[in-house]
């Protein structure tokens, strides 16, 4: 990878964070943080369902174990939100390295793969529905405390830098997928696995890799979802309304493509801000967008949003193109 | 350099491959010819790793590989191509090639710089760029040629590679197979195109019905009438011969 490579990244963190501090009014910089935290989750989607073409729709699983082991670590343990943090995102990428053992170790794929996923990502939402450990019903509170050391804000523009700023990391290890031999590797499983595997490519290991990384990434959206609301309950954390948006944004974005994620996260949430001001705010207006969005863009524009600008700049690369379909056929 | 010893493979009631062995010598092409249906690329899959033997065992290098998974095996320098081409089909030729050259070149750019020079030499230089998908059936088996060389193999198992090209691009490809064994790669080829196998194999070996039915150099063994038999069916040999005294 090479400082090339970093520049687009660069000027994204430099464009969201100059919006962060632009002087947005409220309702705008809230909206802004919580696209870059669906960006997060869904940057974690790409890496597994993108670029390693293994659909999930239980990303809820990696979202809210993030969310729960920094607020549980904070309210029972007096642990630094910091240190929270870190270890939301080790034990949300160990849910996923736990799930990932056992679903490639048995070869599952495709449908079955993603079936298990949401099967683990809603037992999950009972016991911690059921769990004194997370709360039960009633959910966990985060007592307010200003500070950095808290990474609670009284002015939200730092939060939503910080946000950006994770946005901006979760972006270069896209960028690094796309320049390495581990995400070259992880690309030809999705292309297909035995002739990765005659050309030397331990599947299983990289699987693990993929699953495990990508997890930590959405961990880390939980925990900042966590932070942010300094409330969780079981259908937030767990519930498959994350596993969509993330699936969404990815798949909306530009499977496979650094920028997919953070693309189709703005592009969504902002229609759907949209609609719901248009509409007066009827409940469900915005989902319907999202489903009409879905639609579109799976039948006109099955490599998303990005393909679409590189049609528009004559820029054509293969791998976006097929990356639907490949992900979907696998 | 590789040895497979009285491999057998049972598919439910039918055996594919009956106790099959042979050797590919170090520096040779050795060939492995036989009917449709006879098992030889379910031999293959055995010493490649992607089949597990019921009865029987691998040996590589001196090294028994019976139990090792594919990849290891070709970390070890054994290469294998597909009968039915393989490709990855949404990246470009230049990034298919790169993903074999990965095994010895971490780095991204050497690989995809050693992706260009194996491309080139089997054919491939107008076709870097374009998406493998857009590739015509003979690109597609150069393809597959020059992922495997591109991992660095001390052994090529080569399944079917001339199969549906025209005479001229069989011409075309057969320097280059020549070219890998002179480097001092190893050969081990199914092929159905006899004028290839002559051509090439130093020895050769027939499947027929999942047994090794004869081995030998290809001038000798395509007399064979056990050979004629199992392509040309029961008393096969006889009535060619039969004729072959007539007209004499």
């Amino acid at each position: 990878m090479s400082a090339r490579d970093l520049l687009s990244p660069l000027i994204a963190v430099l464009v969201l964070g100059g919006l962060a501090f632009a002087d947005l009014p409220g309702t705008l910089l809230n909206l802004l943080i919580f696209m870059m935290i669906i960006a997060l989750a869904a940057q974690g989607w790409n890496i597994l369902g993108g670029f390693g073409g293994l659909a999930s729709f239980g990303h809820a699983a990696f979202f809210g174990t993030g969310a729960y082991a920094t607020l549980i670590l904070q309210t029972a343990w007096g642990v630094n939100a910091w240190v929270g943090l870190l270890i939301g995102v080790a034990a949300g990428a160990a849910v996923g390295a736990g799930i990932g053992f056992l679903s490639f170790r048995s070869g599952l794929r495709g449908s079955y793969f993603a079936l298990i996923t949401l099967a683990f990502a809603e037992v999950l939402r009972i016991a911690a529905n059921a769990s004194p450990l997370t709360g039960g019903a009633a959910g966990i509170l985060l007592p307010l405390d200003y500070g950095f050391l808290n990474l609670q804000f009284d002015d939200r523009r730092w939060f939503a830098l910080i946000a950006v700023l994770f946005v901006g990391a979760g972006l270069v290890l896209a960028r690094w997928l796309e320049r390495s031999r581990f995400g070259a590797y992880l690309i030809a499983i999705r292309e297909n696995e035995e002739a990765a595997q005659a050309l030397g490519v331990d599947v299983f290991a990289v699987k693990m890799g993929a699953i495990t990384l990508s997890a930590g990434c959405t961990a880390l959206a939980g925990v900042l979802y966590a932070q942010n609301y300094l409330f969780v309950d079981a259908h937030v954390a767990y519930g498959s309304w994350i596993s969509i948006e993330a699936l969404f944004a990815a798949i909306v974005g530009g499977l496979g493509t650094m920028f997919g994620p953070l693309v189709g996260a703005v592009a969504l949430l902002g229609l759907g801000e949209v609609t719901k001001a248009i509409s007066g705010g009827a409940p469900g207006v915005d989902l319907l967008v999202f489903g009409a969005i879905l639609i579109l863009t799976v039948a006109f524009a099955p490599g998303g949003l990005m393909s679409l600008r590189q049609r528009l700049t004559g820029r054509r690369r293969p791998k976006g193109e097929t990356a639907l379909r490949s992900g979907e056929g696998a | 350099m590789l040895t497979v010893e009285n491999l057998t493979k049972r598919f439910s009631g039918l055996v594919a491959v009956d106790n099959a062995s042979l050797t590919a010598p170090e520096g040779a092409i050795t060939g492995l010819i036989g009917p449709n249906g006879a098992g030889k690329t379910t031999l293959f899959a055995m010493a490649a790793g992607f089949l597990k033997p019921d009865a029987g065992a691998v040996t590589f290098a001196g090294e028994d590989v019976t139990a090792q998974p594919p990849h290891l095996r070709a970390r070890r320098g054994m290469a294998r191509t597909f009968q039915i081409v393989q490709p990855f089909a949404g990246l470009t030729v230049r990034e298919n090639i790169a993903v074999g050259a990965h095994l010895r070149h971490p780095a991204r750019a050497e690989a995809m710089a050693r992706a260009e020079t194996i491309g080139e030499r089997v054919g491939l230089g107008p076709d870097l760029d374009r998406a493998a998908a857009g590739l015509t059936v003979a690109g597609r088996k150069r393809l597959e040629l020059a992922r495997a060389l591109a991992t660095e193999p001390r052994l090529l198992l080569l399944d079917e590679v001339l199969a549906g090209l025209n005479p001229s691009e069989i011409r075309d490809i057969l320097p280059v197979i020549r070219a890998i064994r002179d480097e001092g790669v190893t050969i081990l080829m199914i092929e159905h195109i006899m004028q290839a196998v002559m051509n090439l194999c130093e020895h050769v070996y027939v499947l027929a019905q999942g047994k090794m039915i004869a081995e030998g150099p290809p001038a000798r063994v395509s007399r064979d009438p056990q050979v004629i038999e199992a392509y040309l069916g029961h008393g096969a040999a006889a009535r060619m011969q039969a004729e072959g005294g007539a007209h004499a």
